[in-house]
């Protein structure tokens, strides 16, 4: 079982998350030209490294808050976590 | 090659079962081939032995980091069906149910393909509807689909709970009477066994490192035992995919996934089909031995870990012993885990990519080993050809920019959701 630190709530085991994908891709911005390739990067392709991912989790059975996850894709060991509006270093 | 009989059988115990050939040989890489299949899974073995036996090219290698049949082709539950609505889905997997059907006579080698049946069970009446919906699309296709009602499941599988006060009552199912099973080892090496005797060069233990590309153009690859030259390259690394791309400089539509399976210890023969739970993921079947094997969801994150969680486990089995009470009483033998190339529609992309010579076969999902047979066939036709064939022609590369997606269950993107 994955323990993750909600940096609200503090260390929770996983089941009171829920996941949210790949935290670095950035929807294309509005009243902007957006292109079909810029569409295509955000909906669909994904890097899905082996290592460090960092991802989006929602504390769903606690504080119902997103938060970012620096997470090893091969080990599950969990560097970091971040509130959802705080940029990875 | 000694052909595998009865006859051979017997003479070989006279003799003490000293004189059997290797089934395959171990080859040190020549500088170059024709064609290199990268990953020895059963895709990539299927592959190679369709280059060799449909397009008589046999200046091949299969490059496998570890060992052939390691990977999801030794993990999965041997589950074999092809009951999709989707045109593309079907008719593919239709396709593949006929290679099914005659592969041990068309390997030599025994893979006890053992077409008992698939049912998925309905949980409610809109779950019929769409049930219905579903098998009458596979007719359609040429697919065989009964719909059952309650009667007629509890007389196939009585051990089900049919009990009057539960939360997911039985309504009825969809069967797939042609569906079942395969010993899935017996796939990888019944391959692996004529692809090298037709020439086929099976390289393992060799980790590919990198690729030379030129002015667009793929000339050979890097490997862990040297450079090998190459007029054509195939990737058939499922959930090692995206580790590949990234040397490539590609992003993909693929997302790597960890996917767990287990087996009860084994018990006297109760199931003789296999059995999908309708009102959430959990499938079931006994095997030869007696276990009953079961699989269900995802884990849920990415991960490249050929090992998983308890919490899915727990989950999953919750789902199997509401829907087989009986299953709460074993003991669990085994449980493991494989990864996954889960693409943005569910469905497999089998496409030539922006690389001259570079061909790509990903994105199976839950569903690579019933495709392989296919897929290796109609992968090898694309590289051959150099242009798909007509059954995948719809699992392109580009259908994710231009909107023709198959999206089978409507999942949309987010494939690891369930």
């Amino acid at each position: 079982m994955l323990h993750i630190k909600c940096p609200h709530c503090g260390l929770r085991s996983q089941n009171e998350f829920s996941y949210g994908g790949d935290a670095t891709v950035k929807r294309p911005e509005l009243n902007k030209e957006v292109s079909d390739q810029d569409w295509d990067n955000f909906v669909y392709l994904r890097k899905s490294p082996r290592g460090k991912h960092l991802e989006l989790w929602q504390h769903i059975s606690g504080c119902r808050q997103w938060i970012k996850v620096e997470r090893d894709t091969l080990t599950h060991e969990i560097f970091k976590t971040l509130k959802a509006n705080e940029e990875a270093q | 090659m000694q052909k595998y009989s009865v006859f051979s059988l017997i003479k070989n115990a006279f003799k003490g079962h000293k004189d059997w050939e290797v089934a395959w040989k171990d080859p040190i890489p020549k500088t170059e081939y024709d064609i290199i299949i990268i990953g020895g899974g059963g895709h990539g073995l299927a592959t190679a032995y369709y280059l060799a036996k449909e397009h008589n090219i046999t200046k091949v290698a299969i490059i496998e980091k570890g060992w052939i049949g390691g990977g999801n082709v030794g993990r999965n539950t041997t589950i074999i069906r092809s009951n999709y609505m989707h045109d593309e889905n079907g008719l593919f997997s239709e396709f593949g149910m006929n290679l099914w059907r005659n592969m041990s006579q068309d390997l030599n080698f025994n893979v006890m393909f053992s077409p008992r049946g698939i049912i998925n069970l309905a949980h409610s009446d809109a779950q019929m509807n769409t049930y219905s919906r579903r098998g009458n699309s596979m007719r359609l296709n040429g697919i065989d689909a009964v719909l059952l009602n309650r009667e007629e499941v509890k007389k196939i599988i009585p051990m089900a709970d049919f009990s009057e006060n539960v939360r997911f009552p039985i309504f009825g199912g969809l069967m797939q009477p042609s569906a079942g099973t395969a010993r899935h080892d017996a796939v990888a090496w019944g391959y692996a066994r004529q692809a090298d005797s037709m020439g086929v060069d099976i390289i393992q233990n060799c980790e590919v490192t990198g690729f030379d590309i030129s002015n667009g153009k793929i000339l050979g690859i890097r490997t862990s035992k040297g450079n090998i030259k190459a007029k054509k390259v195939g990737l058939c690394v499922a959930g090692s995919t995206n580790i590949l791309a990234e040397k490539l400089n590609m992003t993909l539509p693929i997302e790597t996934h960890l996917l767990q399976a287990c087996v009860s210890e084994p018990i006297k023969p109760i199931l003789d089909n296999v059995v999908t739970f309708g009102a959430g993921h959990f499938y079931c079947s006994q095997s030869d031995k007696g276990e009953m094997v079961m699989g269900g969801d995802l884990d849920g994150y990415n991960s490249y870990a050929q090992r998983g969680n308890l919490p899915t486990l727990q989950h999953v089995l919750t789902e199997g012993i509401a829907m087989f009470p009986f299953l709460s009483k074993l003991k669990m033998l085994r449980t493991w885990g494989g990864i996954m190339d889960m693409s943005m529609d569910g469905s497999p992309i089998i496409d030539k990519t922006h690389i001259e010579g570079l061909y790509l076969n990903c994105g199976w999902c839950y569903g690579g080993f019933k495709a392989t047979p296919a897929s290796g066939w109609t992968f090898a036709h694309t590289i051959a050809q150099d242009r798909p064939h007509e059954l995948n022609k719809g699992y392109s590369l580009n259908r994710f920019s231009t909107g023709h997606l198959i999206d089978e269950k409507g999942l949309g993107t987010k494939t690891w959701i369930s």
